[in-house]
């Protein structure tokens, strides 16, 4: 894969639109790590479970997202043959490419026929895995509508299934905060991938003292990213990834509007061809407003402000969904008292967006159940005894 | 010298308080001779309710207790039940087990309860992580609570089932709402009164006794309970309830009376991961080679 990884990250590119920047720095090398990393638990397991046997599970289903096309197919296939399962991995339909491309690096690497297997189609393909009643395991990372189709489907059988679903990530701001940095960070935290991120800081709370301070830093930050061809490596913001996608941002634009949100897009021209929206602030936004409570998927950030610690960590819990938080503050004790009480299962502070193979990832309540990376991601390829 | 037995009123358990069901029902359970052992409640909708609000209630403090202090109480439980010891062996011969494998039953429960009590403060050392990232960030991974869970008791047990599963999960630091066992529910009634006595905090577990086939479908849909813990058989039933909230499912499948069924992965299986990506300041690049 590193080998070919100009080659993976260029086809990433030009088949769902991020910036060639992120599929060549973030998304491949992230992959091959991925790989790497599980490659060395293939012969540790019993470490990993003291006491307990470990068996494999079978045949893992697989159904991944068009967000992170590559990196969601590491995620999903290292662990599961780490524990010695075999693989049916559906790529999504709009970006199939570089699973695909994959496939044929596994084929080169010679591992042996029928173990990791890829179909490419669309839901129904999705739905002919998830009720085939020979698949022992169900992983999904996708939007959490269809995360409870899932576990509906399977509700009568004992297929295993983990769900890395939605999410509406609050990121949080304290007066004591490094702002440039932070600034960065909450660009970084949104705008990254086009805002197609299940973990993106989507809700933005600063703390009353500094709000106005951040913000016009932030909308002058704005002006500068660049929007436009995903395989300039110059690119800040690429495209959306398909029609559908942009109807679904153009639509939460319009109900922000009418809840009475106050809008803010940069000036920049977009291409005229393809998909593409500029990065996008709402600010007065209420609580209960429909885009502070719902996942939009795209470079839309709403902004809300905050007087005191407890207000902003009840603020930023009340969502069915709990999948990420960022942090930003000078001070570690705050940091761990955050970490404490906010309901998410990724806690960032001072960075945003951060991954790495070591490092589990997943939600608590609605943004789905199970985790993957690290030692914890290998507990849901196995049978334990 | 004759006197009338004064019979027991077997009630729920709910916040701490033991109510009758609010919804005026009962059901008698009979021994083997087909004689009436005592009038049970048939729990309602709106018994499982009450009991989820006070089970919500209770899991803020109750989580954020020290991890020693749980050690203690729960400790408190299995002295509290040593105490009560013969009732417990009573009630179970009541409901048709021989008189030595009651005793087994009451011991085992017993010193189940001091095995969890052991746990409290040692399963957040064995189970986290701190994670070896590759920036410049102080990683780690650690357990919390899932928070209400939904528990359908094991049927074929009135002990050492009920038992083996409400400690682990309150070990762990969640509350609890319990369906007992419909056909053998004295020990559930009683173990509340045990756990009422044992410095427990009033919500933390919550027992309710009647009819699973109408009250579990509701425990398991609640949108504010988080995790449903139940027999695989019975899962199968319930977990598409359990779907609009995306609860976790953990499925039971043990012979309680064995040495197995207990373990740290009893506790850990309803906990929660949560990482956090902590910053190292790293400035100047001046290294600890000494």
């Amino acid at each position: 894969m590193q080998e070919r990884a100009r080659e993976l990250a260029v086809i990433e590119t030009l088949d769902g639109g991020k910036p060639i920047r992120e599929s060549r720095d973030i998304d491949v090398p992230l992959a091959c790590n991925h790989f790497f990393y599980y490659a060395g638990w293939a012969d540790k397991l019993e470490y990993a479970f003291p006491t307990r046997k470990v068996e494999s599970l079978g045949v893992a289903g697989q159904i991944i997202p068009w967000n992170f096309p590559l990196l969601m197919a590491a995620w999903k296939i290292a662990p599961a043959l780490a524990a010695g399962n075999t693989v049916v991995l559906k790529p999504a339909e709009t970006t199939s490419l570089t699973a695909l491309k994959l496939a044929e690096i596994i084929h080169d690497a010679g591992l042996p026929p029928g173990v990791v297997n890829i179909v490419t189609g669309f839901g129904d393909t999705g739905a002919a895995i998830v009720n085939h009643p020979d698949v022992n395991k169900i992983a999904f990372t996708g939007s959490t509508a269809v995360g409870k189709l899932i576990q509906k489907a399977i509700a009568t059988t004992s297929k295993k299934a983990t769900l890395e679903l939605g999410g509406k990530s609050a990121n949080i701001i304290f007066e004591d905060a490094p702002i440039d940095q932070a600034v960065e960070g909450i660009v970084n935290g949104i705008f990254f991938n086009q805002g197609h991120v299940c973990c993106a800081g989507s809700r933005l709370f600063v703390q009353e003292s500094i709000a106005e301070k951040v913000i016009k830093k932030l909308k002058q930050r704005i002006e500068t990213l660049y929007v436009g061809d995903p395989l300039d490596k110059n690119t800040d913001i690429g495209a959306i990834n398909s029609k559908e996608q942009l109807q679904t941002i153009e639509k939460y634009i319009q109900i922000g509007l009418n809840e009475g949100a106050e809008i803010y897009q940069p000036q920049c021209t977009l291409p005229k061809k393809g998909f593409f929206y500029p990065p996008t602030l709402f600010s007065n936004v209420a609580q209960s407003n429909r885009i502070v409570q719902e996942e939009i998927f795209g470079p839309v950030l709403t902004i809300q402000t905050f007087r005191t610690i407890d207000e902003v960590i009840q603020k930023a819990n009340n969502t069915p969904y709990g999948l990420a938080a960022g942090v930003w503050t000078d001070k570690g004790s705050r940091i761990f008292n955050l970490t404490t009480k906010l309901k998410a299962g990724v806690v960032w502070a001072n960075t945003y967006n951060k991954f790495d193979p070591t490092s589990p990832f997943g939600g608590f309540k609605e943004s789905g159940f199970g985790r993957e990376g690290g030692l914890h991601g290998l507990s849901a390829y196995v049978k334990l005894s | 010298m004759n006197r009338l037995e004064v019979l027991k009123t077997y009630k729920i358990y709910i916040g701490g308080q033991f109510p009758r069901t609010e919804s005026g029902r009962y059901y008698t359970i009979k021994d083997k001779k087909g004689n009436p052992i005592a009038n049970i409640c048939l729990s309602s909708r709106k018994d499982v309710r009450n009991a989820v609000v006070a089970a919500r209630k209770a899991f803020g403090s109750w989580s954020e207790r020290s991890a020693f202090n749980r050690g203690q109480i729960i400790y408190r439980i299995a002295e509290m039940l040593e105490g009560r010891k013969e009732q417990f062996i009573e009630e179970l011969v009541k409901q048709g087990a021989s008189q030595k494998s009651a005793i087994q039953e009451v011991n085992l429960a017993i010193d189940r309860i001091v095995y969890y009590a052991g746990w409290a403060d040692k399963y957040q050392q064995v189970a986290s992580s701190i994670n070896p990232v590759s920036s410049s960030h102080f990683n780690f991974s650690v357990l919390e609570p899932m928070g209400v869970l939904g528990l359908v008791a094991p049927q074929n047990s009135s002990l050492i089932g009920l038992v083996s599963c409400i400690i682990p999960a309150i070990t762990g630091g969640n509350t609890i709402v319990v369906i007992a066992s419909q056909n053998h529910p004295l020990c559930s009634v009683t173990f509340a009164e045990v756990l009422n006595s044992s410095d427990v905090p009033g919500g933390v577990v919550n027992i309710l006794t009647g009819n699973p086939h109408e009250t579990a479908p509701i425990l398991a849909s609640h949108m504010d309970v988080n995790a449903l813990v139940a027999d695989d058989q019975d899962l199968l039933h319930l977990k598409s309830e359990a779907v609009e909230n995306l609860k976790r499912i953990v499925p039971l499948n043990s012979n309680w009376m064995q040495k197995e069924s207990q373990g740290l992965w009893f506790v850990t299986e309803t906990q929660e991961i949560k990482t956090t990506w902590h910053p190292i300041e790293n400035i100047g690049g001046a290294s600890s080679s000494y």
